[in-house]
């Protein structure tokens, strides 16, 4: 008997596994494909399979290593890496700001509606998402086109005499991004907003707190944490966001996601289009630390 | 040639059908351009050979380069494109065909095994399979609209002078998508060689790029086929298979859209499409018994008549028909063959040059 409890206090207990797995699985699909970018980029292009250099060798005994620190010197070169970041960004903020102010009161209406209401419109919010992303931004060509619905409607009413260019530039990739991130905003929105306390806001009514004043000191500082996740749920993707403006932006659409596809397709380049990931990951760290910080707290019940 | 949405689909489609089929001797992977083969090659082939064929297609040569380079693609035929087949041979893709094996390799056309040779030195490793010029698809009665009876439709005076494109704008002109292909007719129109890789000559391409730039639609390889067809565009520089497509598709949807193709008299571009085998290939065997059938007179001709791309192989010709065979948009006559060029393999910092010029013609950045 005190074999089997010494043999059983050594293995690991029933909670480190359930807790391992999650890490296990960071590890295998996080982790480790991240050190491969950071591995190529650090490695020359070449005419092999696959097209780059070794970083590290094991000959004879001897351990080689070798950090190429070519790749990112040449994105500080060109003004374009720079140009494609801020045109990401600029793109994710405006698209996240965008979902906010849309997104905010559909997920006030949908908590303060009733109960059984509730998951009729929280259905309607996600259906969409379960059709493939690839179709629903082919649609929204259809709709946005020259001879599309939207611009074959305008004219229709006798708004409009020639069509609007509204596909291929960023005004399409904004419309694009808006439509199939909104989701992500309202989801954690909803989730936050529907537990608030409605005794709150009556007694601030009661105190004399007008509907607007209680809005802003009540409602939006406790929705902070919903706000937070929503935004960073839409502004991390975005950033690296490459189908839909490839499908329904112009060529002044400079994004980081489309410069990198063609590094890596165009250029043959591997090694330069990880490091240009490598930095992109870099600039993401923030938010996505901002994000877990959040998370946690949002797990220990404190609003 | 990238476009992204069927990029991806074929990508994720192939995958799956390549992890799901087991080696089998007699089990063929072949892993071809879509739209380029007649409907009935594939049945007859196993009918008369016995090989099962597991077919499946790309749409950019970016797409098969980046399975290939990563290796253990899982198929035993691939169809690069010349200037591809050659780095993909030096970066040790492919295997060396077994001649033996392929007594129809009489059939080929000589002079253009010959002109291949610098992509693929002593044609040692892979068959031509269809080829094609890049040229003007225009809408006939529009252009003419724009630009009277005597406009410049077999010159790429019609896009590359600002005041004839101008004039085009309003009903639409597009461009391939593709620098390695489109940048070489800019070189060529303006005198220098078409693969030229000097920085001076490809600033003077890029400056008559960005001229003509604000009277250009978009830049895009696949989406004119299209427009072309339904009207939303005019001129659509593009492959020559994909525009004679697009003229089809008027044509049965039967919507007054007049279309017609030409090789520019300067001179254009042509792209060869190769058949090899991955030096990886699970059935080598199989994939010399299907090279051998596909260069069969009557197959090739076939396959010529459905997808309206001229052949690599001299023996066919006289099976294609005769609407095809006497068409100079798809078989061109000696003084326009003279005239049409080849792309080269490309050194990695001229190809890096070259899509950093078209990036600036594109955005302005």
């Amino acid at each position: 008997m005190n074999i089997i409890r010494s043999i059983s206090r050594r293995m690991p207990k029933g909670r480190h596994l359930v807790i391992g797995v999650p890490f296990l699985w960071l590890f295998l699909f996080f982790m480790l494909p991240f050190f491969i970018v950071l591995k190529i980029s650090f490695a020359e292009a070449d005419v092999a399979i696959p097209p780059y250099t070794d970083v590290y060798t094991w000959v004879e005994n001897k351990f080689t290593l070798v950090l190429n620190l070519g790749n990112y010197i040449f994105l500080s070169e060109d003004a374009l890496y720079l140009a494609a970041y801020l045109g990401s960004l600029k793109m994710a903020a405006v698209s996240t700001l965008l979902c906010l102010v849309i997104g905010f009161p559909m997920a006030y209406a949908i908590a303060r509606a009733d109960k059984d209401k509730q998951m009729v419109l929280l259905l309607l919010i996600m259906m969409p998402t379960w059709t493939a992303i690839l179709i629903r931004v082919y649609a929204w060509m259809g709709i946005l086109s020259n001879n599309g619905l939207l611009n074959g409607f305008l004219m229709w009413l006798g708004l409009i005499n020639e069509p609007l260019q509204i596909l291929n530039t960023n005004l399409a990739v904004y419309i694009g991004i808006v439509y199939s991130y909104l989701p992500f905003m309202i989801l954690p929105l909803f989730a936050n907003l529907v537990k608030h306390d409605q005794s709150l806001l009556e007694a601030a009514a009661d105190l004399g707190s007008s509907t607007y004043n209680s809005f802003w000191k009540i409602t939006v500082p406790l929705a902070k944490n919903g706000i937070i996740a929503g935004c960073m749920l839409v502004f991390i993707p975005v950033v690296g966001e490459f189908v839909i403006p490839e499908l329904l932006g112009g060529p002044e659409t400079l994004m980081i996601g489309k410069v990198l596809w063609q590094e890596f397709f165009n250029n043959r380049d591997w090694p330069v289009a990880s490091a240009l990931a490598v930095v992109m990951l870099a600039i993401l760290i923030v938010p996505i630390i901002l994000f877990n910080r959040n998370q946690a707290k949002e797990m220990e019940g404190r609003p | 040639m990238n476009t992204f949405g069927k990029t991806l689909l074929a990508l994720s489609l192939a995958g799956a059908v390549v992890s799901a089929a087991h080696a089998d001797d007699k089990v063929l992977h072949v892993y071809n351009w879509s739209d380029y083969i007649a409907e009935d090659t594939l049945d007859n082939f196993q009918k008369e050979t016995g090989i099962k064929v597991v077919y499946d297609v790309f749409d950019s040569n970016e797409t098969l380069e980046a399975k290939l380079l990563a290796g253990s693609s899982g198929y035993d035929i691939v169809v690069p494109s010349n200037p591809f087949l050659a780095k993909q041979i030096k970066a040790g893709v492919f295997q060396k065909l077994d001649k033996s094996k392929l007594p129809n390799w009489e059939n080929l056309d000589k002079s253009l095994l010959k002109a291949l040779d610098p992509s693929d030195p002593g044609n040692q490793y892979s068959i031509p399979y269809m080829w094609g010029t890049i040229g003007i698809g225009y809408n006939v009665d529009k252009v003419k609209a724009a630009l009277g009876e005597d406009a410049p439709v077999n010159s790429w005076d019609l896009v590359f002078k600002p005041e004839n494109i101008a004039k085009l704008k309003d009903c639409g002109v597009s461009f391939l998508d593709s620098p390695t292909e489109i940048l070489p007719a800019a070189l060529n129109y303006l005198g220098f060689k078409s693969d030229s890789t000097n920085a001076a000559e490809l600033k003077k391409a890029e400056e008559l790029f960005l001229s003509i730039r604000s009277s250009t639609s978009y830049f895009h390889s696949s989406k004119y086929i299209g427009d072309l067809a339904n009207g939303n565009i005019c001129v659509a520089i593009g492959y020559s298979g994909d525009l004679y497509q697009s003229k089809s598709r008027a044509e049965e949807a039967k919507n007054g859209v007049n279309i017609s193709y030409s090789i520019p008299k300067e001179g254009a571009g042509s792209f060869f499409d190769m058949m090899a085998i991955p030096a990886d290939a699970k059935n080598v065997e199989a994939a010399h018994v299907f090279l051998n059938y596909l260069m069969k007179p009557d197959v090739m001709a076939n396959i010529t008549n459905f997808v309206q791309f001229p052949n690599g192989n001299a023996a066919a010709t006289p099976l294609v028909d005769e609407v095809l065979r006497n068409d100079p948009g798809i078989y061109p006559d000696a003084a326009t063959m003279a005239k049409i060029y080849t792309f080269p393999d490309l050194p990695a910092n001229a190809q890096r040059a070259m899509n950093r010029s078209w990036t600036k013609i594109k955005s302005g950045k």
